[in-house]
């Protein structure tokens, strides 16, 4: 019955071939339009950890002083209370980061200098974001604490400084110092580089910059402050510092710090900590807003800072609207179709045809114009996705399509054009025999 | 012409009329909001940086910060000497479009009891107002005296130029020369007002749009620099629009030599023309992008009202050959079928407008986007109806040739 229907279908169609083709090519460009933004959209909007992310917390105190009007916390920590937080080793893994501009050169190479960034870490940075290495590893715990002068390289700078390979225990110079490289990272790109979001409510909707590439070189806290101190940039001051630069004596933050809590008691416990460490502080005279307090998860944090890029949100709603528009039409046009070959459903009708198997046939057809414009919608979006990727924008190069979104476009369509035809082929279909008959 | 009876045809084509007035009302409300973002997007890229942009480039250095910035001045101002067609040159901490180094909170009064926003502090050495060609409208220039050293961020004291705008916003309707402010312990007096000056990151600091220009010039000597807060080693060119990529060329290879301990910012030495140009290139997209879906949008529209006005003339051929028959003009059927989708239009941009309103609410809730201006909705209402007009004529000729005979006819 089926085959006699798409048939049916397929004459139907044939025998109005601009109306028909107006149709396909408005659901495909709606689909089109639809599934380009909404790709971008969920690939920038996913969890960039998944499976960890639920474990991976945010803590955040407010150590300006009573003056200042603040409804959240400062979006980092100043030196002192990070380093109190740190050293109190209270959660299952943690780790302190910030990024420093450094000059670097590969000591036995003989390539010119280059200005690149330096995250500065501690040992658990690896383990806790699950960062994948090509050769070597990460460094050590010990390594954190004896300001050992090693660093981990993106497999990236490796390339660039060394053609690849492996370059564990090789020397890097960074700014006057040398560190053995203990660590090569395999491709790592964190989408967006969550641990070093911050910021994201005064930047305007401005948030492609979250989706950059993660920092070349990677080197423990206490060797990165050694080495690169002067050189770092505090992402706000309450006061100007006395020494621009140097930061660990400033009223300023800049340091941002990622714990993982396994489970809901120790996630119960760590807040506690955070309340107690601040209630304390406060009896010393050092903090004053004892209420600013926040232990976000990765994924809150990054809703907080709205890290997908207001006209990437914008665009979707836009497309999302000209997707409705398309299927407006695409159901006018459908009813117009059917609704004009009365005689014709009048005819089989008489001839013995029931209702349902009118509405079965018409509804056949409108899924037949559907899968048409899902196909041709698929080439567009495809077509759409690789405009995006010429894009110069941080994040263009994780731009693809991905299984879950090619399934979905078919579905989309799918359900569009069902949703189209359901309407007008149960009106169609309810067109009385006789009166048909009657006006042939 | 009457409408009753149009309205009553429509009355039993309900479901199709609703469609189309649907299908306008959504269009409608798409597109005065999608203008909007196009116009507010254009508005922002015209800004007015303050500056003649086609004659000056930046050099930038990087990874000098141990070099002695007074010295590191000298060694590249000497070095740009020997740079053929180079007309001037500065050092600055940064220009309108390249990166923001001094964005800081500033108060009214010395206690800070008066927060008054977040404006961009240019530092400039000697030589970088005439450089850049900057005039001030009200005030007097800097003299050498003002050129101050300091320890610190800035100097404890400074005569300042102010941007018309930022005046405004601090000391709205009145004369700003001679004011006060303050950052921190830092203290600035208001010497000159310029007509325009863009800060580094128009649109996208703190304050959003209406921050643009607030910018404040602190004129300082460069042994400042080796203390202050602000990025060493930029330097502003000016040279002949059409000699300027030489010249960069020129002043980099000069550069170079001249200090060959730092690094060249390759991507942020270049022209101002391509600064600005980069930092407007998603606005750009955007824009582009917005006034596709919007040509799209109308073309799936005006396809949509094509499709069903060929269905009822086709349904109503008979109709239309009775009334011809019955001594009804071309014209008059013509004016039939345009009538009514101006009645189609109307209703949909009425409904187009109330949607409009709403997705502008929830685009200021989510998008943080200003008010839709009552002034956009009047262009959504006119280009609809122009082109329902337009896509309604080619079906409604057809309507219109049907002859009288046809009333006759069976079918």
């Amino acid at each position: 019955m089926f085959a006699y229907y798409l048939q049916l279908a397929l004459r139907g169609l044939r025998r109005n071939p601009v109306l028909t083709g107006l149709m396909v090519l408005s659901i495909a460009v709606g689909i089109g339009a639809a599934m380009t933004t909404l790709t971008v959209m969920h690939l920038l909007s996913g969890d960039p950890l998944p499976g960890r992310s639920q474990h991976i917390f945010y803590p955040q105190v407010d150590a300006s002083p009573a003056g200042v009007q603040n409804t959240e916390p400062f979006d980092m920590l100043d030196y002192t209370s990070a380093m109190d937080l740190w050293r109190a080793q209270r959660a299952d893994r943690q780790a302190l980061v910030v990024n420093s501009e450094i000059k670097l050169r590969a000591a036995d190479s003989g390539t010119n200098a280059l200005m690149s960034t330096m995250l500065s870490t501690h040992a658990d940075f690896f383990p806790m974001f699950n960062v994948p290495f090509a050769h070597g590893a990460g460094w050590t715990a010990e390594d954190d604490d004896r300001h050992a002068r090693v660093a981990v390289i993106s497999a990236d700078l490796n390339d660039k400084l060394f053609g690849g390979g492996d370059s564990v225990g090789r020397i890097l110079h960074v700014r006057d110092a040398d560190l053995r490289i203990v660590g090569v990272l395999a491709p790592w790109r964190p989408s967006p580089q969550y641990y070093s979001v911050a910021g994201g409510r005064f930047a305007q909707g401005d948030t492609a910059g979250y989706y950059a590439k993660p920092a070349d070189v990677l080197a423990p806290l206490s060797t990165g402050l050694d080495i690169n101190d002067g050189h770092f940039q505090p992402m706000t001051c309450w006061e100007v510092p006395s020494i621009p630069g140097y930061l660990r004596q400033s009223p300023c933050v800049w340091l941002q710090l990622w714990v993982q809590l396994d489970d809901a008691d120790k996630v119960a416990a760590y807040r506690r900590f955070l309340d107690g460490y601040v209630a304390q502080q406060h009896t010393l005279g050092r903090i004053a807003h004892v209420d600013r307090t926040r232990l976000r998860s990765l994924m809150g944090w990054l809703d907080f800072n709205r890290v997908v890029p207001r006209d990437v949100r914008l665009q979707s709603w836009l497309a999302v609207a000209f997707l409705a528009i398309c299927l407006f039409n695409t159901v006018g046009l459908l009813l117009a179709k059917f609704l004009r070959r009365g005689g014709e459903i009048g005819v089989r009708r008489a001839l013995g045809a029931s209702r349902g198997a009118v509405f079965g046939q018409l509804l056949t057809e409108a899924v037949v114009i559907g899968l048409a414009g899902g196909v041709l919608g698929l080439l567009l979006t495809l077509a759409g996705l690789w405009a995006v990727r010429l894009q110069p924008v941080e994040y263009a190069p994780l731009i693809h399509l991905d299984v879950a979104m090619f399934a979905a476009t078919f579905a989309l369509a799918l359900v569009a054009s069902l949703g189209a035809g359901l309407f007008p082929a149960m009106r169609a279909s309810r067109i009385a025999p006789a009166i048909q008959l009657k006006s042939l | 012409m009457t409408i009753g009876p149009i309205l009553s045809a429509l009355a039993r084509h309900r479901i199709a009329a609703m469609l189309i007035t649907l299908e306008i009302a959504l269009a409608c409300a798409v597109l005065c909001n999608a203008f909007f973002l196009v116009s507010s997007r254009l508005d922002l890229m015209r800004i007015d940086s303050g500056v003649d942009e086609a004659s000056l480039a930046t050099l930038k250095l990087r990874g000098c910060e141990e070099c002695n910035a007074a010295d590191l001045q000298g060694r590249v101002m000497q070095a740009l000497q020997s740079v053929p067609g180079l007309q001037s040159a500065a050092m600055v901490n940064t220009v309108p479009f390249g990166e923001p180094t001094g964005n800081a909170g500033i108060c009214l009064d010395s206690e800070c009891k008066q927060f008054a926003g977040v404006p961009h502090f240019y530092a400039f050495t000697r030589g970088a107002t005439d450089t850049l060609g900057l005039k001030v409208v009200a005030g007097r220039n800097f003299t050498p005296a003002d050129y101050q050293g300091s320890e610190g961020f800035f100097p404890a004291d400074s005569q300042v130029w102010i941007t018309r705008a930022l005046a405004e916003h601090l000391w709205p309707g009145q004369d700003p020369l001679g004011r006060e402010f303050w950052l921190a312990q830092f203290h600035f007096r208001v010497a000159g007002v310029l007509a325009h000056f863009a800060r580094p990151d128009p649109g996208r600091s703190e304050n959003g749009v209406v921050s643009a220009e607030w910018s404040i010039i602190v004129p300082i000597a460069p042994d400042a620099w080796q203390g202050a807060y602000v990025q060493r080693g930029l330097f502003v060119l000016r040279a002949d629009p059409l000699d300027l990529p030489r010249v960069l060329a020129a002043a980099k290879a000069a550069a170079a030599r001249a200090v060959p301990e730092a690094v060249i910012d390759q991507a942020a030495s270049a022209p101002l023309v391509q600064l600005r140009e980069r930092y407007f290139q998603t606005d750009r997209t955007m824009a582009g992008l917005l006034v596709a879906v919007i040509a799209a949008m109308l073309l799936v529209t005006a396809l949509g009202i094509v499709g069903l006005a060929s269905f009822w003339v086709a349904q109503r051929t008979k109709q239309i050959g009775i009334r011809r028959a019955l001594g009804a003009t071309r014209t008059d059927i013509l004016r039939y079928f345009q009538t009514e989708n101006f009645l189609l239009a109307s209703g949909g941009i009425v409904l187009g407008m109330l949607l409009a309103y709403g997705g502008n609410q929830l685009l200021m809730r989510y998008f943080e986007l200003a008010r839709l201006p009552v002034s956009y909705l009047p262009i959504g209402a006119l280009l609809l109806w122009i082109v329902g007009q337009l896509a309604v004529l080619g079906p409604a000729l057809r309507a219109a040739a049907i002859p009288p005979v046809v009333a006759t006819r069976s079918t």
